[in-house]
């Protein structure tokens, strides 16, 4: 009996479980920016990455869609899966792999090109539309999802550029998932918003987990805690504690994470 | 002239004077503490300088003008009062020089007066020279028919009078060069540049962009006897003669070709430093949604740049227009409406050249027609820069 909940319960993890990390290692140059981390992030959850400045937390964000693979002095070592696959892999062309997983970045960077052509930017180079019916569909879903529909959709044709800096966030955030990815990656997706920007923001990340998982970086200790399940906390390079969101915020188990939760460091 | 110089070389003596006095004074009447001044002893000097030395420069330059148009010699009158106004400056600086005086300031205005000064002679000289233009232009247009000059089709200047000065065949050949210049070089020269910007690692970049530039320190005649020694004879003998076009070395595909790739340092360089201007977080934004690197380039980093790649386009097709010497050793100096690119042409450039060489006085049309060839290239390349810098600004804030 006891072996039978111990089996059902590695069997719901393994289910579970959409990205594993082990052992990873980024050096950038010389420096040793990311020192033996291991993760298990949960699909359909929102984990946040947490900790001070120059900690590794992007580094580590970076590594999932090997955005690292453009700067020429990043070099990853160690080994992560997405759904037990390994995608450092030589075989796994990063290409396909970023298709897969979506990212958002700190500051908005809509293209200077349409609103409906930076949603329809990715679903046209991975042919995800058969004809000009089906992009429209994409384009209007992904604006839905994102909620900007309704502001949007009498000046589609308009710029992006033209939009507010929370219109272009959420523009941004609908171009990430109008390639149907299976992981958002976000990177300090707030820090450029206004507070009301950037309820609108966590209110989306907290829809968009009926669907993906969810990896989102961010400075403010107070966001991880409004919009993510799971909270991992990162000093100079190390993995400090991963646990559950409430967890870390009210009974830290290590001292650092505690002083950096408390104010004392970071 | 003489009357005018050397009260000018006294003036500047007393004005490098002026800026050493000035210097001491200003450290006397501190009485050693310099804090006490509002203003610095190297302040203080400057302005003395500027004031003893800019309002009589400025009057000589305003008396040569006007000696020059009233056909008057300046005389001593003239030097007393450029010598009067450099002491007059000289000494109210000096006297004026206390612990409180704002001494900062005059030299601020002096030196904002002197920078006015400089880029007006830019603006004044372009007025200057349409106005030398225009002038000799009307003069020929008073001596020939305009509409022969616009819309005749040939061209056969004749020293004895009675020539067909038709400026078409002239347009023709320099836009058919230019053409086809800026179709060797804009393909090239654009595709350097994405390699450069995008590809190429920072130690091939250091090497490569700038003997690639080397290119554009060329003196364009060494290119012409590249086209008429090199590229002219090969061009003939694999494309011309055996495809039957032509025997000639000089034709305006030499011409263009040889022009096209002294432009590839211009649209290139040009273009990379727009193309590295483009936002890193454009290009993160595409390679994050899985597009290659060369979708990224293709449809984020290009448009991006588009304006300024257009910028840098038309400046090589400015350069294009007004080419001489890679003509008149690529091309020769046959006037001739054509479509052939291996038959000799020639270009409004080459052709103001040949018309003002050898004995000519300027009044008759075969030279008068020079200035009008010349304005009416000036009117075209100026269209041109007028268009860049319109395409510039209007799609200038498209990222940001």
């Amino acid at each position: 009996m006891e072996d039978m909940t111990q089996m059902d319960r590695a069997m719901s993890t393994e289910q579970d479980i959409k990205i594993s990390a082990k052992g990873v290692q980024v050096y950038y140059g010389d420096n040793h920016a990311i020192k033996d981390v291991d993760v298990e992030i949960e699909d359909k959850t929102v984990t946040a990455f947490i900790g001070p400045s120059g900690c590794g937390k992007s580094t580590f964000l970076r590594c999932i869609n090997r955005m690292n693979d453009t700067i020429d002095v990043a070099r990853v070592m160690g080994d992560i899966r997405i759904d037990g696959e390994d995608i450092y892999d030589p075989k796994v062309d990063p290409v396909q792999l970023r298709a897969k997983v979506g990212m958002v970045f700190q500051k908005p960077n809509p293209f200077p090109k349409s609103i409906y052509d930076n949603v329809a930017y990715g679903p046209k180079i991975h042919g995800l539309a058969r004809n000009k019916a089906d992009l429209d569909e994409i384009v209007e879903k992904s604006l839905r999802k994102a909620a900007l529909w309704n502001e949007a959709k009498d000046r589609l044709d308009s710029p992006g550029t033209g939009l507010s800096g929370g219109q272009q966030q959420r523009l941004c955030i609908a171009r990430a998932i109008a390639t149907a990815p299976e992981v958002l990656l976000m990177d300090e997706p707030c820090s450029a918003l206004d507070p009301i920007a950037t309820a609108q923001v966590e209110e989306l990340i907290d829809e968009l987990r009926q669907s993906f998982s969810v990896v989102i970086v961010t400075h403010s200790m107070q966001q991880a805690a409004r919009v993510s399940q799971k909270t991992a906390f990162f000093h100079l390079g190390n993995l400090v504690e991963y646990d559950d969101t409430d967890k870390i915020f009210t009974n830290p188990q290590d001292p650092r994470t505690e002083s950096y939760i408390s104010g004392r460091i970071g | 002239m003489q009357m005018l110089t050397t009260p000018l070389l006294l003036i500047f003596a007393l004005a490098l004077a002026g800026y050493f006095l000035a210097k001491s004074r200003a450290l006397q009447v501190a009485g050693g503490d310099i804090r006490t001044l509002v203003s610095l002893p190297n302040q203080h000097a400057l302005s003395t300088a500027l004031a003893t030395a800019v309002p009589p420069t400025a009057a000589v330059l305003l008396f040569a003008l006007y000696a020059r148009l009233s056909q008057a010699e300046p005389n001593w009158f003239f030097a007393l009062i450029i010598i009067g106004l450099g002491v007059t400056g000289f000494a109210l600086s000096l006297i004026g020089i206390k612990t409180d005086s704002r001494a900062r300031i005059y030299a601020e205005r002096w030196i904002l007066g002197l920078l006015i000064f400089a880029s007006s002679i830019a603006i004044m000289t372009t007025i200057g020279i349409v106005f030398s233009m225009l002038f000799e232009s009307l003069n020929f247009f008073g001596q020939y028919d305009w509409r022969d000059f616009f819309f005749s089709t040939t061209w056969s200047p004749n020293f004895r009078g009675n020539s067909d000065l038709g400026i078409l065949p002239l347009l023709w050949g320099t836009l058919y060069v230019s053409f086809i210049a800026l179709l060797f070089a804009v393909p090239i020269g654009l595709f350097a540049a994405i390699y450069l910007s995008e590809y190429a690692s920072p130690r091939m970049r250091s090497v490569a962009k700038p003997a690639i530039e080397v290119l554009a320190g060329i003196p364009t005649i060494v290119y012409g006897l590249f086209a008429l020694i090199t590229v002219g004879p090969l061009l003939r003998d694999y494309f011309a003669e055996p495809m039957g076009f032509g025997q000639s070395a000089s034709s305006v595909m030499t011409a263009g070709l040889v022009m096209g790739i002294m432009l590839i340092p211009f649209v290139s360089s040009l273009s990379d430093d727009i193309i590295n201007a483009v936002p890193q977080a454009m290009r993160d934004g595409s390679l994050g949604l899985g597009a290659t690197p060369s979708e990224t380039i293709r449809q984020v980093v290009i448009p991006a740049a588009l304006p300024g790649i257009v910028g840098a386009v038309l400046l090589a097709a400015s350069r294009a227009i007004g080419e001489t010497m890679i003509v008149v050793l690529g091309a020769g100096a046959a006037a001739r409406l054509s479509l052939n690119p291996f038959e000799a042409m020639t270009t409004v450039t080459v052709k103001i050249v040949s018309q003002l060489t050898g004995d000519t006085d300027f009044a008759s049309p075969e030279t008068l027609v020079a200035f009008a060839l010349g304005l009416t290239l000036f009117v075209i390349t100026l269209g041109l820069n007028v268009f860049a810098l319109y395409i510039v600004r209007k799609y200038r804030e498209q990222y940001e």
